[in-house]
């Protein structure tokens, strides 16, 4: 399974890692930003079978990276992780096209759970 | 340092030289700090009585800052001494990092994005934060504006102190 994790903090990046090794065997793609995660989804020959994406980060935020991923994808699962937290913003990337929403802090049940859930419902629509 | 398992914000209006400080807006760090630091740092923090802060004034070794804009402005700062600091991220990141690494800003920085966030959806406002920034070095103090006034909400834990600075007003109600 390759999942691409677009946070601008690195020691997110690692911690999420650290929790989705649990799912199965992963490799993993990181990107600091959306501009460097547009350019890696360009470059990634059969693309990522999931997509972790922060909201607030430079050059290229979440929403953006979202949006402009959907304009031409949109199959590739894609959850958004976050510290944005209020019910407006959640609704905002829901219609943007990310397949679900985990707040930061997280715990690493929560971030399975969600994982398992978007994976669930992307094979069963395969 | 005066410390309690209860949460010590004031639930009237705090008035400082630069200004009041509405409670509303100090509540929500008081839990999110609470959050954070249970959730992904595993530690218990114990929450001090806020106080007033003079401009500009000493602060722990290392801070996190992270701007507010919007129907509220302003900044939380997250500040901590530095042996706390390494023993924090250290449980958070999961590995120890070494004081002076890019690594190790970035997880104090990432610390504080969770608890402006966190705080950000009960302030009863739209509001915007900024990505954070670190500043390292013993007694740095950081400028504010001076029409805006800031409370300390002190932070203790078994592996050291930090404090979270709240300097912000509303600049429109929230409807």
């Amino acid at each position: 399974m390759k999942i691409l994790l677009v946070d601008d903090s690195r020691t997110m990046r690692n911690i999420q890692k650290k929790v989705l090794e649990a799912l199965a065997p992963v490799e993993f793609a990181e990107a600091g930003d959306g501009v460097e995660a547009l350019g890696l989804l360009a470059t990634t020959a059969g693309g990522f079978d999931l997509i972790f994406v922060d909201w607030n980060m430079p050059n290229m935020d979440g929403h953006t990276f979202v949006t402009r991923v959907r304009a031409t994808d949109k199959k590739t699962p894609m959850i958004m992780c976050t510290t944005e937290a209020e019910k407006a913003r959640v609704v905002e990337a829901l219609k943007a096209g990310v397949n679900n929403y985990v707040v930061k802090p997280f715990t690493p049940e929560i971030l399975l759970e969600k994982t398992r859930t978007v994976l669930d419902k992307a094979k069963a629509a395969a | 340092m005066s410390q309690s398992n209860t949460p010590a914000a004031p639930t009237t209006s705090v008035t400082t030289p630069a200004g009041t400080i509405d409670p509303k807006l100090i509540v929500p760090f008081v839990n999110a700090v609470r959050n954070v630091f249970m959730t992904m740092v595993h530690v218990k923090t114990d929450i001090g009585r806020p106080f007033t802060k003079g401009v500009p004034a000493p602060q722990h070794d290392v801070s996190s800052i992270i701007g507010f804009s919007g129907e509220v402005v302003g900044t939380c700062v997250v500040s901590f001494e530095l042996e706390a600091a390494k023993q924090l991220v250290a449980s958070f990141a999961q590995v120890e990092l070494p004081e002076d690494s890019a690594d190790f800003a970035d997880a104090l920085g990432e610390l504080a994005n969770m608890i402006a966030g966190g705080a950000k959806k009960d302030l009863g406002a739209v509001a915007s934060i900024s990505t954070p920034s670190v500043i390292m070095g013993k007694g740095h103090s950081i400028a504010r504006l001076k029409d805006v006034p800031c409370l300390i909400i002190p932070c203790s834990t078994e592996v050291g102190d930090f404090a979270v600075e709240i300097s912000m007003k509303r600049v429109t109600k929230a409807a």
